[in-house]
């Protein structure tokens, strides 16, 4: 399988902190891949460093965007990563409160459209056209994730569980070929993390994209992944299939201590 | 019941001590005595007690609806979507009465009125610009009047000194604000809140200073006088005449920033403008240029100001620094706010209030700064979401086979 993302010997430092110790690694197309660790060992940190939030210390990013060439990302304005086919979700729900659901999976369709001022402001019809698909296709997404019947109501009076999987539609608004989650089951029942399992492989096999998550829930990981990264301390001490990597020594002794 | 007794007479205790100074003394400077007005503690504290009682049983109420507004949201979501596409349609048709009523006013009005009238439309126009700034946005610019002022001095000189039409003005003093709105977006990209809030405010006393100081050019604070009122198709109309004419330009204005101000919202600009002012970090991790879409909304916040600015100089037909200050500012800040953030017609009915109601209550012009005062704060406890809240544009898609229409689009993109 081909390479989607290639990361070489990232390294993040804030001030005398490295957060981030020279990790390489790399996503193939179409898996599951989880990032896994204590807390603090750098999982969040390396999300904002391939999504442009942060700029690494040193160390490249590569992509290799489906039929195009490939890129070197870091460094690069997040919206432009996004462009380029990355999407994520945040550990701590951002979603646009204030805005309707259908609305805020709308903002995500927002870099794949071109209309501006001039046309919004006189209708034309190729700025109807595009509005009108871009309802279609949100409300496509909403249907995917069974909350189409919410797509009036604002998305701060949601549930939990309910805004979780919104910021995932959003996210798969623009289009991505990785998708990065950031601990997409925190906060929910065992009911809803099932539903939620069965979303990531869906999307991995009916919509072909590569995910990539970081999770707590240790059920979760094992079941759906297809091979697994741990970190500690801004190191990567571990890859494999979930099997090796439960019955790897280094990753106990990070998890439980000796 | 006792307990709020004992509240109450401290409220009108307190205030009795505040007013005393004011209410019972007074000096009569040619006998040199002293007037001590007793009954007049009698009024302030029985005005006091009632008030204090009436208010904190409105801030009870509000609370408690608060409250069960609250869970309604989380369990009925079907009625309350319903509810607020209703409320559109109101909205629409309130809109439409409110118009043709205008449309009709100049007639039966005295030419002060239709003044009046004039001046509060276009603060409506400048509500509307600084709406799509402050309430879309989110960007807090207390200097918009800078750009208000570059209107009106545009109009102002390029009449002087290559007497320039005012139709022709308009959309040259609408681009040059644009202009200067793009120009103070650019160092300012990265601040956000109080900060911002600073920045803008310099600006606006820079503008303003500059206009006052550079006399060659601006001919200072004595300002330009003699600003021609635009003609009715090469006829000049007399000064009544002017007045109706200029009530039937704003009101088009009015129109046209309402409409395009309408049409912004529900579009994708004006969903990128308020997923900004909502996260911006989600925001630009969503694939938005959040530079692009903040000097968007600087320019096109500026860009109306500037139209409204030619349109004061051609209506006072002078125009001096005196006239933006940072009162106008804030003045338009009260409107966006009073409104409701985003609200198109909110702001029309703030402005209306904030402008009209000054004017009518001359009558009583000492206390008319006091009244305004007192209900800027009730407003601000009682409903702090501003007169209107902002109602998001909802969006329906008609029943078809969904799972076979999404495996469609997927397929077609890949």
């Amino acid at each position: 399988m081909a390479v989607v993302l290639k990361t070489d010997k990232i390294t993040k430092s804030f001030g005398g902190l490295l957060a981030l110790d020279e990790m390489t690694l790399d996503f193939r197309e179409q898996e599951i891949v989880a990032l896994i660790g204590p807390n603090g060992a750098g999982k969040t940190t390396f999300f904002n460093n391939i999504t442009g939030m942060y700029t690494p210390t040193s160390g490249t990013v590569e992509i290799f965007p489906p039929n195009q060439k490939s890129v070197k990302i870091q460094g690069m304005k997040p919206n432009l990563i996004t462009e380029l086919g990355l999407a994520r979700t945040f550990q701590n729900i951002r979603l646009f409160g204030n805005m309707t659901v259908i609305e805020n999976v709308m903002v995500g369709r927002h870099c794949r459209t071109k209309s501006h001022i001039f046309g919004a402001v006189f209708q034309t019809s190729s700025f109807k056209r595009e509005e009108k698909e871009s309802v279609e296709k949100s409300f496509a997404l909403l249907e995917m994730i069974n909350m189409s019947h919410l797509a009036g109501n604002l998305a701060k009076n949601l549930s939990y569980a309910d805004q979780r999987r919104l910021e995932i539609a959003r996210a798969l608004a623009t289009d991505p070929f990785l998708l990065l989650l950031d601990e997409p089951a925190a906060g929910m029942n065992p009911q809803e993390t099932e539903d939620l399992d069965q979303l990531i492989v869906h999307l991995r096999d009916e919509l072909k994209i590569t995910i990539l998550l970081i999770e707590h829930d240790m059920k979760l990981v094992m079941k759906i992944s297809d091979r697994i990264f741990v970190m500690n301390q801004g190191r990567l001490i571990a890859q494999g299939t979930p099997v090796e990597i439960q019955n790897n020594p280094e990753v106990i002794k990070a998890y439980l201590g000796e | 019941m006792v307990e709020n007794i004992k509240k109450s007479s401290i409220i009108a205790v307190w205030f009795i001590f505040l007013s005393f100074p004011l209410v019972v003394l007074r000096v009569d400077y040619i006998d040199k005595t002293i007037d001590y007005r007793w009954h007049n503690i009698l009024w302030i504290g029985i005005g006091a007690f009632f008030i204090s009682w009436v208010w904190r049983y409105f801030l009870k109420r509000k609370n408690e609806s608060d409250k069960s507004s609250e869970g309604k949201n989380q369990g009925t979501s079907a009625s309350t979507s319903r509810f607020q596409v209703q409320k559109i349609f109101e909205h629409k048709f309130a809109l439409l009465g409110i118009l043709i009523a205008a449309a009709i006013v100049p007639q039966f009005m005295s030419t002060y009125q239709t003044s009046i009238f004039i001046t509060a439309m276009m603060y409506v126009v400048l509500g509307l610009g600084l709406n799509i700034v402050v309430g879309m946005a989110g960007l807090l610019d207390l200097g918009y009047v800078a750009f208000y002022a570059v209107g009106a001095y545009t109009y102002g000189l390029l009449n002087l000194h290559f007497g320039l039409g005012f139709w022709i003005s308009i959309p040259i003093a609408g681009v040059l604000a644009a202009s200067f709105g793009v120009l103070l977006g650019i160092p300012v990209l990265r601040l956000r809140g109080d900060y911002l809030a600073i920045v803008t405010l310099g600006f606006g006393e820079i503008v303003r200073l500059v206009l006052e100081n550079w006399d060659v050019v601006t001919r200072g604070p004595s300002g330009i006088p003699g600003i021609p009122k635009p003609a009715f198709f090469g006829v000049k109309l007399g000064f009544a005449g002017n007045m109706t004419y200029l009530f039937y330009i704003i009101l088009a204005l009015v129109v046209i920033a309402m409409v395009a101000t309408r049409r912004l919202q529900s579009s994708r600009i004006g969903r990128s403008w308020v997923a900004l002012r909502e996260d911006e970090i989600a925001c630009q991790a969503m694939g938005i240029d959040t530079t692009k879409a903040k000097l968007a909304a600087f320019g096109l916040g500026a860009f109306w100001a500037g139209i409204i600015g030619v349109f004061f100089a051609a209506k006072s037909s002078f125009v001096s620094p005196m006239s933006f200050t940072f009162f106008e500012s804030a003045i338009i800040l009260s409107i966006v706010v009073l409104g409701g953030m985003g609200s198109v017609l909110g702001v029309i009915l703030a402005a209306g209030i904030l402008i009209l109601l000054p004017e009518y209550l001359r009558f009583m012009a000492d206390y008319r700064l006091l009244i305004f005062g007192a209900l800027m704060v009730v407003m601000m406890v009682f409903k702090p979401g501003g007169l209107i809240t902002n109602i998001r544009q909802q969006y329906t898609l008609p029943k078809r086979n969904s799972k076979e229409e999404l495996a469609e689009l997927h397929s077609s993109e890949t």
